[in-house]
């Protein structure tokens, strides 16, 4: 089959691999329809994740038709329609049950090395590296799923795929992070980052109550798309305001927002001194994230108020801000999304037409053109926001 | 569930089992050893030498830094890029060591890398000797100076390991929570022949009755290892201990404890095994520089154990099928035979594609399709 493979840094090709085989007896293999690149991807396309190895499948966010089944999924059947959650969950273990499925205790057989290097292990991932396993990911004609009758959704008629494929990743993680602020009655929520997830995060803060959402990117035509298709109630543009801290002040009545979502991560940019500093230490591996979004997002918030963090880090940050978190009573809540405990409630938000999916949606290409969507995702060049995959 | 009355957590308390079996395996060895005091003592000496080798290692290392060409001149070596490149790298080195004897609660390990050290740069030594430049007297003297070091770094080195709570051989102890009751945990470890299915290096277990067991495992490189083992304590859905038998390929004993974990979380599986690696200490080392690390194996073990007592089975990735690094893509060759006595959900591929093909017909725009040979209604 064919399937997108990591190569090296900036470097993906689509290559002729062996089709997907049932190694579990939970396992399904499913022809996939749709699949997408999501911003994650770009760190390890960019090259931070340095247990990438050449020929690696990428992508996790994939749905498709069922094609076969182990002989211990019950749920499934040949034929049916699903989308796949990017966490892959067992079920039984105890942060399964307690439904923090990305935190399952089973589902990662390198456990040893995310154990190294995060302090405990993590849960498999399709498509993302060996920390999380090595499984071979979503951007192909064919994928195998293991845990099949735990994370896999099945779709009925009346959905095109892009209404439904966001159920594997982004949504459900946009609205976690929305949902880890605990929205209160009139709230005002800042949201950093106005890619994919930031978009949903600020949709699933308005859905849950906020009083005003604020859109902070660089990106006009991101910011257009916070506003007209998101619902952002204000959209700050960081590169054409002196001070994001001041501006949200005076958005705020000096108070500061009541909520942060950092919708950024490890790849952070700012103008000036602080992105020169990060970026020098990431090149000399002295650092490995660069926290500029975070560290932002702390000093921003309401005293009392709460950060939550759904952009994605994956080692050690420097100049932390440690004594505006501790003295002003800021909680960080974060996680790799639990998306199966979302996919039943957001599809029927979907139904019910209070979210459009599809709103995120720039660009559609056929698998073999991967690398040119890659590209054109990592540099934000023609407006793009999202790459939809069609295999 | 598995709650065992009267259970405390005995997992912290050596030597509280009660039997005269010795489970524990400290002290089972007891011949030849020193007494409690005198290895104590043994240790303070160590502990003070130590210290001074690890300031010496600091001392040295930030003269091999800052001045390379000076210490490469001193010991009769040449003063070109390379040698001061070398010098450095060894200087950065022995901080290391430094910094690892006098801040680690367990230095032994690191002053036998000192000692390692030292035998490294006799060989380096010894290769400036062979080389023929004209300090032939400097080398020889740094040559005396390092055997002296040497020795003294392996007295203190085998100090610090004495009275150690590890005497001669290597221990392992590890747990993991099992989100099962102890009957079910106990029943699937008691079953000895069940252990391959999750320990990797351990071929076969054979019960040959009354309590004994024949092992079979794989050791380093590609050696073979076997031995018979007898249960020396049972306690059901609470501890199980067993000891190798004398003339075994390699000593060992260990003890497996099940727990009830708190909140109803299942049982906690607390392992503690001793043994005593074939090329003594040195031999440890070198193993774990080819990633042979016992305490690494027995906790990847243990979460197989919990794979498949929680999922049913070991968890494969496609990458972690293969040993060593593989790309994660789909293995090339069938790995699991199809098991035709069981219904089995099996479509062939090529039908279900060719007949979803068919349906996007219906539902979009038609496109002819050239012929694939067989057309499909």
């Amino acid at each position: 089959m064919k399937a997108t493979c990591w190569m090296g840094k900036k470097k993906v090709e689509v290559r002729d691999v062996p089709d997907p085989q049932i190694l579990n007896q939970r396992d399904a293999i499913v022809r996939i329809t749709s699949t997408a690149i999501c911003g994650s991807d770009l760190h390890l396309y960019n090259g931070f994740n340095p247990t990438m190895e050449r020929g690696d499948i990428l992508g996790h966010e994939f749905m498709g038709e069922v094609m076969e089944v182990g002989r211990g999924v019950k749920n499934l059947k040949v034929g049916d329609r699903v989308v796949v959650p990017f966490p892959i969950a067992c079920g039984n273990c105890n942060a399964c049950k307690a439904e923090a499925y990305s935190l399952c205790e089973n589902s990662n057989p390198n456990a040893w090395l995310s154990e190294k290097m995060l302090g405990h292990p993590v849960c498999g991932i399709f498509g993302y590296s060996h920390l999380t396993g090595g499984y071979a990911g979503g951007q192909a004609e064919f994928a195998r799923v293991p845990f099949a009758d735990v994370g896999p959704l099945k779709i009925e008629n009346g959905f095109t795929d892009e209404q439904v494929l966001f159920l594997s990743d982004i949504l459900p993680t946009g609205y976690m992070g929305a949902e880890m602020c605990d929205i209160q009655a009139g709230d005002v929520i800042a949201v950093w980052g106005a890619g994919p997830v930031g978009l949903f995060a600020i949709k699933s803060a308005q859905l849950l109550g906020a009083e005003r959402v604020i859109a902070i990117d660089r990106f006009p035509y991101r910011l257009d798309m916070a506003r007209d298709r998101a619902g952002a109630t204000d959209v700050i543009n960081y590169e054409e305001v002196d001070s994001v801290l001041e501006t949200l002040k005076e958005l705020t009545g000096g108070r500061g927002p009541d909520k942060c979502i950092d919708a950024v991560g490890m790849e952070a940019h700012s103008p000036g001194l602080q992105y020169a500093y990060d970026r020098t230490k990431q090149a000399m591996m002295l650092e490995s994230d660069r926290p500029i979004a975070l560290r932002e997002a702390i000093m921003a918030c309401r005293s009392g108020g709460t950060v939550s963090v759904i952009g994605v880090y994956s080692g050690f940050i420097d100049k932390f801000p440690a004594g505006a978190l501790m003295n002003r009573s800021i909680t960080i809540k974060s996680g790799q999304c639990h998306v199966q405990r979302y996919m039943k409630p957001l599809l029927e938000r979907i139904r019910r037409g209070e979210i459009d999916p599809t709103m995120v949606i720039t660009h559609t290409m056929p698998l073999h053109d991967a690398p040119k969507g890659y590209d054109i995702f990592n540099r934000k060049q023609d407006n793009c926001e999202k790459v939809v995959l069609k295999a | 569930m598995g709650i065992t009355n009267g259970t405390t957590n005995r997992a912290y308390e050596p030597g509280s089992e009660g039997s005269t079996a010795g489970a524990g395996g400290r002290g089972r060895r007891g011949n030849g050893l020193a007494s409690e005091g005198e290895r104590h003592q043994g240790r303070a000496q160590g502990e003070g030498l130590a210290t001074a080798l690890g300031w010496f290692s600091i001392g040295l290392g930030l003269a091999q830094l800052t001045a390379p060409g000076g210490v490469a001149s001193l010991v009769g070596a040449g003063d070109g890029g390379d040698n001061r490149r070398l010098m450095r790298g060894l200087g950065m080195r022995e901080i290391a060591s430094g910094i690892g004897i006098l801040t680690k609660p367990q230095p032994a390990e690191w002053m036998w890398a000192r000692v390692a050290g030292d035998v490294m740069d006799l060989a380096l030594l010894g290769a400036t000797l062979r080389s023929g430049d004209a300090r032939r007297g400097r080398t020889v003297a740094a040559t005396a100076a390092v055997l002296g070091v040497a020795a003294l770094d392996y007295y203190a080195a085998q100090r610090l390991s004495r009275g150690g709570a590890a005497e001669r051989g290597i221990r392992v102890r590890k747990s993991i929570t099992v989100n099962r009751p102890a009957e079910e945990v106990y029943g699937f470890w008691r079953d000895f022949e069940n252990l391959p299915r999750f320990m990797r290096h351990l071929e076969s277990v054979e019960t040959t009755g009354e309590g004994r067991s024949h092992w079979k495992a794989k050791g380093p490189a590609g050696t073979a290892i076997e031995w018979d083992a007898e249960t020396t304590e049972d306690r059901p859905n609470e501890l199980i201990a067993w000891r190798s038998v004398e003339g075994a390929d390699v000593d060992n004993d260990g003890v497996v404890r099940f727990t009830p974990a708190a909140g109803g979380r299942g049982t906690e599986v607390h392992v503690e095994l001793n043994y005593e690696p074939p090329a003594g200490k040195l031999g440890a080392m070198v193993a774990k520089l080819f990633g042979e690390e016992p305490s690494g194996q027995v906790t990847d073990d243990l979460r197989r154990f919990k794979q498949v007592l929680e999922t049913g089975e070991v968890v494969y990735s496609d990458a972690s099928l293969h040993r060593g690094m593989h790309a994660a893509q789909p293995p090339k060759e069938r790995q699991f035979p199809r098991d035709d006595s069981e219904p089995r959900l099996v479509a062939d591929r090529s039908a279900a594609a060719a007949a979803s093909t068919t349906s996007n017909l219906d539902r979009s725009s038609t496109t002819a399709r050239s012929g694939h040979g067989e057309a499909r209604a």
